[in-house]
């Protein structure tokens, strides 16, 4: 039965590279004389545009001692411009029925608008203005500033989650400043000031260091036009530092954190190895990983669910976990919730006798064949998607990775091999260059 | 110069774009209704299905059945154990999700044209002959246990429930819909059956299907999918007294950060002031930067990350509610701030300005909603949940233009309630006049 099933797909399958090769027509790159990188998306279904402004900075670009600029500043771009009043971009937006937003990360720092296609004008216009012109009071720093410790409060300091998952990563990164939160350590985010987030704007905010990302119902050259007329005019920084960041060393010890707190019900284990990410025109090892995960722990048919839940009832989850694009080293992420009975002790046993096994065992042909098969269809349910693939374009080409990257990446998948993901495995699952974490209630709670 | 760049604003204000959805009524030769979307650019579907009831429907000795019901539906059916199940869907790229709410229990579901049939067999096994084998209950069970222990620790799981039990008394609302730590314990493979025989049925059904299929594939689709669910299943409860009086109750919860919810009585879907309610929320805090909660609460006072409220008509009640999180030391201060704007709108209703504000943004922002093949499946059956028709996207932006400001000033005159205004904080707060609970 099954047998035929998967005979039957591989002939539907291969009518679909054709098909698949939709997505990359869709796509036109190109870049303006001031250094701004353009992409265009083209789905003409809706008549609605997604106009993106991605940054090539993010947090790991901040100076020591200033963490949390890169998001703070994010927030103060919704402030007052030589010609808009603070509040009055997304006001705009609004009353063009549309929605705006704006988003930090490691790696890139970027700007939305959604919004009917015949709109995209007014956008760039305001969009272009921002880059350049932002015009702060010392009340927006101050009052600006109280929202983001509120953020803080809320995502970090009343989740215990995400309180472990800062120090999960604070221990894995000990000399590169993806060690450091988003949204900053606390007792940075109370000094930030004027001159802080001014130095930030200066240095990073340039049409050099952006790429626009357009999707929806467009036509490139109307993109380019716009793009030329309201970006076209600000000048390139020429003093834009080089993307340099303080590497980690090989990782020779092992690290355990825990980190005990009263919020917590229930008790996990994560576990984090440094991993390579995907680099320009070399993106295997990093597709190898992608399977890995996948493999592991990617739900009930992963091979850590069958050890961990089905042949043991060990853990009540488990999942693993690998962000790929990145500009510098990642980390390749398995977390296990034990069930009632099993500590975390026992719970992390049966985990390395698990990922020990698995390296011996090897890798299931049928497993593999059934993720190729679920990405190939992936690239299908995406064109239903623009502002997922913009998305895609926008984290990849800030993340060191270009137009053509993106587009291989996967015919890439297709390709890996089981000897790839085992060597990926052996590569990566190492004791010696992880960190071990338990997230536990306090011990009051369990005496 | 603002004033300049407003008005170049005003000027390309022109038509908006239009939803290009265009929804058939179909029924099936077995006479199934459904609402259908062709679209045949992409090679596949998706298909939405809602029943209506949900986690409403537990029997009263068997709380949280539904829910670990539905978490069980893909756990193994028919002659395939869960794991079979679920290689066999992995096989077909195909995605199904079972979800469930005090409303309704949902399934969404995504299949490429390729092996449709091959997806809807494996859906038509969950959805008619789930096993229930021992072993995945006791699986699921535990993963539904290990979330309430989290949620007794979440601040905003803590408010909700508190909210609920506070707001609907007796009535199967005030329940938390996954049951209770002993509750779930409790639950037998029969209270599952019979969760299952409650709320899988024909009568309660609502349809939504969009992509690569015409009205006859549909047609046989359906018929196939449907031909073995009961016809009917457990009546559905009365309606829910909602009694919230004003006031504050704390929750005392050692975290630095207090979370509030807050409310009353709301106005249902079918009232014929709930286009004017709903337009006046949007200006008081549904959403955006520019609401007067946000404006007031995070703009001016930086005293939150983000403040809102919504209108929560449910099937058997309607809710007012509102949210915002703010540090111990301050919550007092925001509470003082929304109920000064609860009043405000009571009192005086909305500017000119701001109901145009409002009309051009909720407008334009229509037709944004419908993009994507599952989304507009999902709003879809929403629609017909909500007794709709099928003209309504073609009517709806018409009823929100008609609203005016004196039926805003009507409205929040009857809609806002300020002196039942109650507010449920979790956390640490300061400085509250309040009886702690």
């Amino acid at each position: 039965m099954l047998r035929a099933i998967a005979l039957s797909l591989s002939f539907a399958f291969a009518g679909w590279s054709a098909q698949a090769q939709d997505i990359n027509d869709a796509v036109t790159s190109f870049e303006l004389d001031n250094g701004m990188q353009v992409v265009v998306i083209e789905d003409h279904r809706v008549p609605v545009v997604q106009h993106m402004l991605w940054y090539r900075a993010g947090s790991a670009d901040e100076p020591i001692g200033s963490s949390g600029v890169a998001h703070f500043l994010e927030h103060l771009l919704f402030k007052a411009t030589d010609s808009l009043a603070a509040g009055e971009l997304s006001a705009t937006v609004a009353a063009n029925g549309g929605r705006d937003n704006a988003f930090t990360s490691w790696d890139y720092t970027a700007y939305f608008q959604r919004v009917a296609a015949d709109r995209l004008d007014l956008m760039m216009r305001m969009e272009a203005d921002r880059m350049v012109n932002i015009r702060l009071t010392d009340r927006d720093i101050v009052t600006e500033r109280q929202v983001i410790i509120e953020e803080r409060n809320q995502r970090i300091e009343n989740n215990p989650r995400g309180l472990f998952g800062e120090q999960m990563n604070a221990a894995q990164f000990l000399n590169h400043r993806y060690g450091v939160p988003i949204i900053g350590w606390m007792h940075e985010m109370e000094t930030l000031d004027m001159e802080d987030v001014m130095a930030f704007y200066d240095v990073h905010y340039s049409p050099n260091n952006t790429v626009l990302i357009v999707s929806g119902d467009v036509e490139p050259e109307e993109v380019r036009t716009l793009a030329e007329k309201y970006y076209g005019p600000i000048p390139a920084n020429p003093a834009l530092p080089e993307r340099v960041r303080s590497e980690e060393p090989p990782q020779r010890a092992e690290r355990r954190v825990i980190y005990r707190d009263a919020r917590v019900a229930q008790p996990y284990l994560q576990r984090s190895y440094l991993a390579p990410e995907r680099d320009a025109g070399v993106q295997e090892k990093a597709a190898a990983l992608t399977f890995l995960a996948e493999i592991l722990g990617g739900g009930t048919t992963s091979y850590l669910a069958e050890k961990l839940q089905f042949d043991n009832q060990v853990a009540v989850y488990v999942g693993a976990f690998y962000r790929g694009v990145s500009l510098d080293d990642t980390s390749f992420d398995v977390l296990v919730v034990p069930a009632p009975d099993i500590s975390l002790e026992e719970a992390e046993a049966a985990l390395d006798a698990a990922l020990a096994q698995f390296v011996q065992d090897g890798v299931d042909a049928d497993q593999l064949e059934r993720i190729k098969m679920q990405l190939r269809a992936s690239e299908i349910y995406a064109r239903d998607n623009a502002e997922g693939i913009a998305g895609r374009y926008g984290r990849a080409l800030t993340s060191g990775l270009t137009v053509e990257d993106v587009q291989a990446w996967p015919q890439i998948l297709q390709t890996v091999t089981e000897e790839d993901i085992i060597e990926a495995a052996r590569a990566v699952l190492r004791r010696e260059a992880s960190v071990t974490g338990w997230l536990m209630q306090a011990e009051e709670a369990i005496q | 110069m603002t004033r300049i760049f407003a008005a170049l604003v005003s000027l390309c204000l022109a038509a908006p774009a239009w939803a290009d959805v265009t929804i058939k009524e179909v029924t099936s030769p077995g006479g199934v209704d459904a609402w259908l979307v062709e679209d045949h650019s992409i090679p596949f579907m998706a298909l939405e299905l809602r029943f209506r009831g949900g986690t409403s429907l537990d029997a009263d000795d068997a709380r949280g059945a539904t829910n670990l019901m539905v978490g069980l539906l893909e756990e193994g059916a028919g002659e395939l154990d869960a794991r079979a199940f679920a290689r066999e869907l992995e096989g077909l790229a195909a995605s199904i999700s079972f979800d469930s709410s005090d409303d309704d229990v949902s399934v969404s579901a995504r299949f490429l044209s390729e092996n449709r049939e091959d997806a809807v067999r494996l859906l038509k096994l969950a959805l008619t002959q789930p096993r229930f084998d021992e072993d995945a209950v006791e699986r699921v069970r535990q993963q539904v246990l290990s979330g309430l222990r989290s949620d007794a620790r979440d601040p905003n799981k803590l408010a909700g429930e508190a909210f609920a039990a506070m707001a609907y008394g007796t009535h199967p609302y005030a329940r938390p819909e996954q049951g209770t730590i002993t509750s779930v314990s409790a639950l037998t493979r029969e209270d599952l059956i019979d969760a299952h025989l409650r709320t899988i049925a024909r009568d309660r059904l609502f349809i939504g299907a969009v992509g690569d299929i015409t009205e006859e594939e549909l047609g046989t689709l359906l018929d196939d999918l449907l031909s073995a669910i009961p016809e009917t299943g457990a009546s559905f409860p009365d309606p829910a007294e909602v009694t919230i009086d004003g006031g504050v109750t704390v929750v005392p919860f050692d975290t630095p950060q207090s979370v509030a919810l807050f409310g009353h009585r709301g106005i249902d879907r079918d009232d014929p002031d709930f286009f004017p309610a709903f337009v006046m929320n949007h200006i008081l805090g549904g959403g955006g930067f520019e609401s007067r909660l946000m404006t007031e609460v995070r703009e001016k006072r930086g005293l939150t990350y983000g403040v809102y409220s919504y209108l929560l008509p449910k099937d058997l009640a309607a809710v007012y509610l509102g949210s915002v999180a703010s540090a111990n030391d301050r919550m007092a201060e925001a509470i003082d701030v929304i109920r000064a704007e609860w009043a405000r709108m009571a009192e005086a209703g909305v500017t000119a300005e701001e109901l145009d504000a409002a009309k051009t943004y909720l407008t334009g922002a229509y037709p944004l909603r419908f993009d994507g093949h599952g989304r507009i499946a999902s709003i879809m059956t929403g629609m017909q949940l909500q007794g709709l028709g099928v003209d309504y996207i073609t009517t709806r932006n018409a009823k929100v233009e008609a609203v005016t400001v004196e039926d805003i000033a009507r409205v929040a005159a009857r809609v806002m309630q300020p002196d039942n205004l109650h507010f449920v904080v979790v956390g640490q707060p300061e400085g509250l006049d309040v009886a702690t609970e």
